[in-house]
């Protein structure tokens, strides 16, 4: 038996439903000496902005209990830069690309972005990183009003035919009605989790353990926040759920397609196991095989009540 | 850059909390270099979570690797309680070590290496290559000062010695050698050599590094600095363990930040900003 892994994202046809979360896989080439990169179902950028970012003040990250907090602040070499440096690398391996973008200044920028990778051929889709704790130049987060969320989203359809995803923030009341409002401004597809917001604190020194105080906190300890977000959003909308938060094996990631996801994103695993990309495709094609299920897709949303 | 399985040879404690432990990794101790380190995940499960790194303290038996460290948190407590004969994720070799015979200073005739506490670990290995250079420049000399909070505290004074290296100490309370700072041992040193000096090589706790950096301006001698960081992924891709450098060695008010793990976790010292 050969089952099918194949999944469909808006326009994207991957080869398995496994991708990489923004901002842990670098733009691909850090992990080259550890997996067969082409294997990937899809390879998402770390978040590109108009102009070059340095990034926050060190320390940057810190570990929690199953988990870590980061607050890199999207360094980055910004659109040309990235184009110029990183472009070249990713376009030659053949798997779908998806660059994720955020503004440091409000939905122009958004435009911007999407007007110009939308003239690239190589690129195959474009992530709106609207939930990145880490550049609040406002008191909230785009994904964090649902109407502000719908204009994003909308502007950026009007200039890009490329597979929008759309990227969603966990601290909010309610998810799902952000996730509608993305997926009537014509959004493709979500992602969900971007990281919790969290602090930890040196209790010897009385500090926080990172220097921006807060940040984002990610790995197996929010699995069961995002799980439960994405079978709250699976209900609600029906465009594909891409589903991350704390995935680091094969039973992680099973867990979020029968909660309703039709791919799933590793993350913080990257950091701890180069490897578990590889690793969760082929323990996906095996799980598979042994319950003789014959295409992956009728395991997305089979949650049994 | 590898990721292997590799068997634990052994695992004892040399003094106090410091251990010593050595690995099976013949990819990695083939094409290790001085000032790199592996990133070890010390646990089968969650806690820790993240991988931790140590420096490459010596190449053991040709297919092995060494390391020095202090069993003082969650990592490397998990770590000393492993057992030989296990086998430990090991990934490296990581980073940018020390730059021999070339860069500033390559054509002196003197090393001199400094080292703070468990910083010592990561200077053997130097030690050792440029013992093996030395055998084609005759000329070449190294002094290695040892620093240490008491005499109990110092390390590896032996295989120092017996890679023919010049041998000084420095203690915190004046229990052996010198009674101060390493880096004030450092001062008194090149006040009284008389001969040209190569580089400086430095590995020891951020603020002793600061003071090394400091001196190196003030005698005009390049050295090269071992820094520490948390570091999540190790592998140059989270972006989390950064310095900022200055961009340009002239204008240090144009900074630009750096991976410890990428392009460190050696640096020349006349480029790191400390604030």
């Amino acid at each position: 038996m050969n089952p099918n892994l194949k999944v469909n994202i808006g326009k994207l046809n991957l080869k398995n439903p496994v991708l990489v979360a923004s901002g842990t896989f670098g733009y691909a080439e850090e992990f080259k000496d550890f997996i067969d990169l082409k294997k990937l179902g899809a390879i998402v950028t770390k978040t590109i902005t108009l102009n070059p970012r340095k990034g926050n003040p060190p320390p940057r990250t810190c570990e929690t209990p199953a988990g870590m907090l980061n607050s890199i602040g999207l360094e980055n070499p910004g659109i040309e830069g990235f184009l110029k440096e990183k472009l070249p690398f990713l376009k030659k391996l053949g798997v779908p690309i998806i660059v994720s973008i955020a503004s440091e200044g409000g939905q122009e920028e958004f435009i911007t972005l999407a007007k110009r990778l939308d003239k690239i051929k190589e690129i195959s889709a474009i992530e709106l990183n609207i939930s990145c704790p880490n550049i609040k130049e406002s008191a909230r987060l785009i994904s964090q009003d649902a109407k502000t969320t719908y204009k994003v989203v909308k502007a950026a359809r009007s200039v890009t035919r490329k597979t929008l995803i759309t990227k969603l923030s966990p601290n909010v009341t309610d998810i799902a009605e952000i996730a509608l409002a993305a997926e009537r401004a014509g959004s493709d597809a979500v992602s969900l989790v971007n990281t919790l917001a969290g602090m930890s604190i040196n209790v010897k020194t009385g500090k926080p353990k990172i220097a921006a105080i807060a940040g984002g906190l990610s790995g197996p300890a929010i699995r069961p926040v995002a799980v439960r977000m994405v079978w709250e959003v699976y209900q609600k909308i029906k465009i594909p759920v891409i589903g991350m938060g704390g995935i680091i094996d094969t039973e992680s990631a099973l867990e979020f397609l029968i909660a309703g996801a039709s791919a799933v994103s590793i993350g913080t695993a990257n950091f701890i196991n180069p490897r578990s990309t590889a690793e969760i495709i082929s323990g996906l094609r095996d799980y598979i095989i042994q319950n003789k299920i014959s295409d992956i897709n009728e395991l997305v949303g089979s949650l049994r009540v | 850059m590898f990721q292997v399985n590799a068997r634990l040879l052994y695992n004892k404690r040399i003094k106090k909390n410091c251990h010593e432990m050595a690995l099976s990794a013949p990819q990695i101790a083939k094409s290790a270099l001085p000032g790199q380190f592996i990133n070890i995940k010390v646990t089968d499960g969650l806690e820790p979570l993240l991988r931790r790194p140590f420096s490459i303290h010596q190449i053991y038996r040709q297919d092995g690797i060494k390391i020095l460290y202090e069993a003082i948190g969650k990592g490397s407590k998990a770590l000393a309680r492993r057992k030989s004969g296990e086998s430990l994720d090991v990934i490296g070799p990581l980073g940018n070590g020390f730059k021999l015979g070339r860069g500033p200073g390559a054509g002196g005739r003197r090393h001199v290496l400094v080292a703070g506490g468990m910083g010592t670990a990561p200077l053997v290995f130097l030690a050792e290559r440029l013992a093996e250079a030395k055998n084609q420049k005759p000329k070449t000399k190294t002094l290695v000062l040892l620093g240490a909070r008491t005499k109990d505290d110092i390390l590896c004074e032996k295989e120092f010695k017996e890679l023919g290296c010049e041998v000084r100490i420095a203690t915190d309370d004046g229990s052996r050698g010198f009674k101060g700072y390493v880096s004030e041992l450092l001062k008194d040193e090149l006040n009284a050599i008389r001969y040209p000096l190569s580089a400086i090589y430095a590995c020891g706790p951020t603020p002793m590094l600061k003071e090394i950096s400091r001196i190196s301006q003030e005698y005009d001698i390049p050295a090269q600095i071992s820094l520490e960081a948390h570091m999540a992924c190790g592998i140059g891709a989270c972006m989390g363990c950064v310095i900022k450098t200055a961009r340009n060695a002239l204008r240090a008010t144009e900074y630009e930040y750096k991976r410890v793990c990428k392009e460190g976790p050696v640096f020349e010292a006349s480029r790191v900003i400390w604030d």
